[in-house]
C-alpha cells in the first residue's frame, strides 16, 4: 500500500515519514532520559536531591526548536493540501451519490455505474452528493478523503498512473451497514477505458462522449 | 511542618467517621455536604460507570477479533460504541480528576475548610447521577440507546429511531454538574486560600484545575445550547441543522467542536497537574520550571479554545479556514511539549523512588507524548485528510484520553489512596499491575495507528481480511489490559478493607494535605494553616544532608 498509487501518495507519505522519524527521535529521547534518570538517580544511590528550580535558557530552547520544526510540519502540510485543492481545468468530472449504503458513479454523458472506472494518468474530479445523511468519500491507497454532505457539493480530484483496481470506504459514520459501503475504482489502459466506455454507454443508450457537459 | 505527626491517642474522628449533617450511615453520605465525602461519593459512581463503559470496550474489541460476526450484531456494535463513547467521555473521563481529586483535594490543598459552595457542590453531584442514569437507562427502553456515536452527528441523529433524546438530555444535564463545578472551583481558588498561600504559591495540581474550570465555565454552556437545539429540531421539526428542514450539518459540526474541543482540555489538565504534584514527591526535589508549567495550563486552555475546526478538515472548509486552525493547531501543541520536557527535567538529579504513583506517571509520559506526536500527524493538513475517521485518529485519542488522563486518574487513586482511606495497598501487586496495564494497554491501541495508516475506517463493524493481523493483537491488548486492571482494583480494595494503617505522610510529600491527620478530620485542619514557601519546597532534604556531614 505504500507505492504510489495516485499524485498525493508520494507527498502524504513523506509528510508522514518526516514527522513520524522527528518524533521518534524526540520519543526515544525523553523515553531514554526518563529511565535513565530514575536508575541513576534512585535513592538507593542518590539519597541526596538537587533542588534546580528551573533553566530560562532551556525553556527557551524547548519552545523554539519545537516551534520551528512545527512550522516547517505545518508549511508542507498546507502545501500538500493545495495541491488536493488545484484539480486540472481538463479533469474528468464525475458526479458521485452517496445514500446508506452504496455509491453511485454517472458520467457526464449519463452513464451510470457502481464502480468508478477511470482511464490512468487521467485527472478526475469527483463532485459529491448525498441523498440522506453524511457520508465521507474515501480512497486509501490515494489519499484521498472528503465528506459528502446532502445540502452541498463537495469535491475531490485524483490522477493514478498505475492500473488496478483500489477500494473506496465511506470514512464518516452512516448507521447501520457503514462498514459495508465499499466501492472501488478501476483504473484501466486509455484504450481499455474507451472501449469499456463505449460498450457500456452503447448498453444504456446514452452517446459515448466524454466530453465535460458541465 | 510535614514530619511533625500527631500522636495518635489524640487524633480527632475523621471525615468516615462522621459527617457534616445530623444522619448516620447512608444518609450520613447521600446528604452530607463535606468536600470529602462528595468526593468519595463521585468516585465510586465514576468507577461503576468506568467498569460499565470498560465491559462495552471489551464487547467492541471482542467482536472486531474476526471479520464477519463475531459475537454481536451491527446493530448493537453501533450501539455499544456510542454508550462507550458517552459514559467514558462524560461519566469518567470529564469528572475523573476534578470531581474526584479535585473535590477532596483541592480545599484541602488551599488550606481551606471546604470548597466555597458545599452545597451547590452536592448539587453537582446529584445532577452528575442524573445524567448518568438517563445515559445508561436509554439501554433498556423501547428502540434501545443511541447509535449515533458520541458525537450525535446530524442529520443521522434526527433520523435513527433509537433512543437519542435521552442521550442528548443526559449530556445536557452533565453539562450542568460540569459548570457549577467550575464555578465552585473558580471561586473556590480565588475566596478560600489560606493566609500566605499567593498564587504563585499554589500546588500546580490546583492550577491546571483554575485553567479547566474556566473552560468548564465557559464552554460547556455551547454543548448544552446545542444538544438542546437537536433535541428541539427532533421534537418539533425546527430547520436547524437537518438539511431537508433548511438547516446546514455542518453548523452542527462547528457547534459540537467548539465545546468538544476544549473538552478534551477539561480531560487532559487536571492529568497534568496530577503529573507535576507526583514528580516532585517521588523525587524529593523541587519542580523544575514552574512558573512554566503554571501558564503553559492558561495557554492551552485559551489556544485550545481556538482550534475546534481541525476536526473538520474533510468537510469542505474554505482554504482560508483550514490554513487558520492547521497553524492554531501546532500552536497549542507548544505548551504540551513545554510541560514535558520540564517533568522529564524534574527527574534529573532527584533521590527518586519508583513507588506505583510515579510508575503510572511514567507510563503517562510517554503515552502521552506518543498522543501528542501523533496529533501532530493529525494536525498538518495533507496527512490529515488521509487519516481523518480512520483507526489511526481512534488510537491517537485513545493515547491522550487514556494513556494520558486515565493512567492519571490511577496515578491519583495511588498516590492520595493513603491520606483518602488510612490505609495502605499492597507496594509489590501494584507495580506488577502497573506492568500488565501498561503493557495491555500498549498492545491495545498501538496496532490501530498501522492499520489506520493502511486504510480501516473507524467505526466499523466489520473490515478487509487485510486488517485482521492488527485487529487480533488489539484485542489480546484488550484482555491483557482488563485483567491488569482487575488486580489493580482488587489489590486497591483489598488495601481499603484491610492494609496495614498508613502513616500521616507515607511518600514525603511536602503540599498542604500531607500535613492533615490521616484520614483528614471534618474540616480538614485544626487550625488554619500559614504559608511561608513555595508548594515543592524539598531544601530539608537537600539541607540535612549538608548539616550531617
Ligand atoms: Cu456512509
Amino acid at each position: 500500500m505504500f507505492t504510489s498509487s495516485s499524485s498525493f501518495t508520494n507527498s502524504v507519505d513523506a509528510l508522514f515519514t518526516y514527522i513520524v522519524v522527528l518524533s521518534l527521535i524526540v520519543l526515544v529521547g525523553i523515553t531514554a532520559a526518563m529511565v535513565y534518570f530514575v536508575v541513576k538517580y534512585r535513592r538507593s544511590k542518590n539519597p541526596v536531591p538537587v533542588n534546580i528550580e528551573g533553566n530560562t535558557t532551556l525553556e527557551v530552547l524547548w519552545t523554539a526548536i519545537p516551534l520551528a520544526l512545527f512550522m516547517s510540519m505545518f508549511y508542507f502540510g498546507w502545501t500538500g493540501y493545495k495541491e488536493m485543492r488545484s484539480a486540472p481545468a481538463d479533469a474528468l468530472p464525475v458526479n458521485v451519490t452517496a445514500r446508506m449504503w452504496q455509491w453511485g458513479f454517472e458520467y457526464p454523458n449519463g452513464l451510470k455505474t457502481d464502480t468508478l472506472y477511470v482511464p490512468a494518468g487521467r485527472a478526475v474530479k469527483v463532485l459529491l452528493r448525498s441523498q440522506d445523511v453524511n457520508h465521507a468519500f474515501f480512497i486509501p491507497a490515494f489519499r484521498v478523503k472528503k465528506d459528502v454532505y446532502p445540502n452541498k457539493v463537495n469535491d475531490a480530484w485524483f490522477v493514478s498512473d498505475r492500473v488496478g483496481r483500489y477500494d473506496i470506504a465511506c470514512a464518516e459514520y452512516c448507521g447501520l451497514n457503514h462498514s459495508y459501503m465499499y466501492s472501488a475504482v478501476q483504473v484501466m489502459d486509455q484504450s481499455d477505458f474507451d472501449a469499456w466506455f463505449s460498450s457500456a454507454s452503447a448498453k444504456a443508450g446514452v452517446p459515448a462522449v466524454l466530453a465535460a457537459a458541465k | 511542618m510535614a514530619n511533625v505527626a500527631m500522636p495518635a491517642d489524640r487524633a480527632e474522628p475523621n471525615y468516615l467517621e462522621v459527617t457534616t449533617n445530623s444522619h448516620k450511615g447512608i444518609l450520613g453520605w447521600l446528604l452530607s455536604v463535606d468536600h470529602k465525602r462528595i468526593g468519595l461519593l463521585y468516585l465510586y459512581t465514576m468507577l461503576a460507570f468506568f467498569a460499565v463503559a470498560v465491559g462495552f470496550g471489551f464487547m467492541i474489541r471482542l467482536e472486531l477479533l474476526t471479520p464477519g460476526k463475531t459475537v454481536i450484531d451491527a446493530q448493537t456494535y453501533n450501539q455499544f460504541f456510542t454508550l462507550h463513547g458517552i459514559i467514558m467521555i462524560f461519566l469518567f473521563i470529564i469528572p475523573g480528576l476534578p470531581a474526584v481529586f479535585g473535590n477532596f483535594f483541592l480545599p484541602i490543598m488551599l488550606g481551606a475548610k471546604d470548597v466555597i459552595f458545599p452545597r451547590l457542590n452536592l448539587l453537582s453531584w446529584y445532577l452528575f447521577i442524573i445524567g448518568g442514569l438517563i445515559a445508561v437507562s436509554a439501554w433498556l427502553m423501547p428502540g434501545g440507546s443511541a447509535d449515533t456515536g458520541w458525537m450525535f452527528y446530524v442529520p443521522y441523529s434526527l433520523r435513527t429511531t433509537t433512543n437519542v433524546v435521552p442521550a442528548l438530555l443526559a449530556a445536557f444535564v452533565l453539562g450542568f454538574s460540569s459548570i457549577l463545578t467550575g464555578i465552585n472551583f473558580i471561586t473556590t481558588i480565588h475566596r478560600m486560600r489560606a493566609p500566605g498561600m499567593t498564587f504563585f504559591r499554589m500546588p500546580l495540581f490546583v492550577w491546571s484545575l483554575y485553567a479547566t474550570a474556566w473552560v468548564q465555565v465557559l464552554a460547556t454552556p455551547i454543548i448544552g445550547i446545542t444538544l438542546a437545539l437537536v433535541m428541539i429540531e427532533r421534537a418539533l421539526g425546527v430547520g436547524i441543522f437537518d438539511p431537508s428542514l433548511g438547516g446546514d450539518p455542518v453548523l452542527y459540526q462547528h457547534l459540537f467542536w467548539i465545546y468538544s474541543h476544549p473538552a478534551v482540555y477539561i480531560m487532559i489538565l487536571p492529568a497534568m497537574g496530577l503529573v507535576s504534584e507526583v514528580i516532585p514527591v517521588f523525587a524529593r526535589r523541587t519542580i523544575f520550571g514552574y512558573k512554566f508549567i503554571a501558564f503553559s495550563s492558561l495557554a492551552i486552555a485559551l489556544f485550545g479554545s481556538l482550534v475546534w475546526a481541525h476536526h473538520m478538515f474533510t468537510a469542505g472548509m474554505s482554504d482560508t479556514a483550514m490554513f487558520v486552525f492547521s497553524f492554531l493547531t501546532f500552536f497549542v501543541s507548544i505548551p504540551s511539549a513545554i510541560k514535558v520536557f520540564n517533568w522529564v527535567s524534574t527527574l534529573y538529579k532527584g533521590s527518586i523512588q519508583a513507588d506505583p504513583p510515579l510508575l503510572y506517571v511514567l507510563s503517562f509520559i510517554f503515552q502521552f507524548s506518543i498522543g501528542g506526536f501523533t496529533g501532530l500527524m493529525l494536525g498538518a493538513l495533507s496527512t490529515n485528510i488521509h487519516l481523518q475517521d480512520t483507526s489511526f485518529v481512534v488510537a491517537h485519542f485513545h493515547y491522550v484520553m487514556f494513556g494520558g488522563t486515565g493512567f492519571g486518574i490511577f496515578a491519583a487513586m495511588h498516590y492520595w489512596f493513603p491520606k483518602m482511606f488510612g490505609r495502605m495497598y499492597n507496594l509489590k501487586v501494584a507495580t506488577a499491575a502497573w506492568a500488565v496495564v501498561t503493557v495491555g494497554y500498549n498492545l491495545l491501541y498501538f496496532p490501530l495507528f498501522i492499520s489506520g495508516y493502511l486504510g480501516m475506517p473507524r467505526r466499523y463493524y466489520d473490515y478487509l481480511p487485510e486488517f485482521q493481523p492488527y485487529h487480533m493483537v488489539s484485542t489480546v491488548g484488550s484482555w491483557i489490559l482488563i485483567f491488569g486492571l482487575i488486580v489493580m482494583f482488587w489489590n486497591l480494595w483489598r488495601g481499603m478493607r484491610s492494609g496495614p494503617k498508613a502513616p500521616m505522610n507515607p511518600w514525603g510529600g511536602v503540599t498542604l494535605e500531607w500535613t492533615t491527620q490521616t484520614p483528614p478530620i471534618v474540616e480538614n485542619f485544626r487550625e488554619v494553616p500559614t504559608v511561608t514557601t513555595g508548594p515543592y519546597d524539598y531544601s530539608r532534604y537537600e539541607s540535612a544532608a549538608k548539616e550531617g556531614k
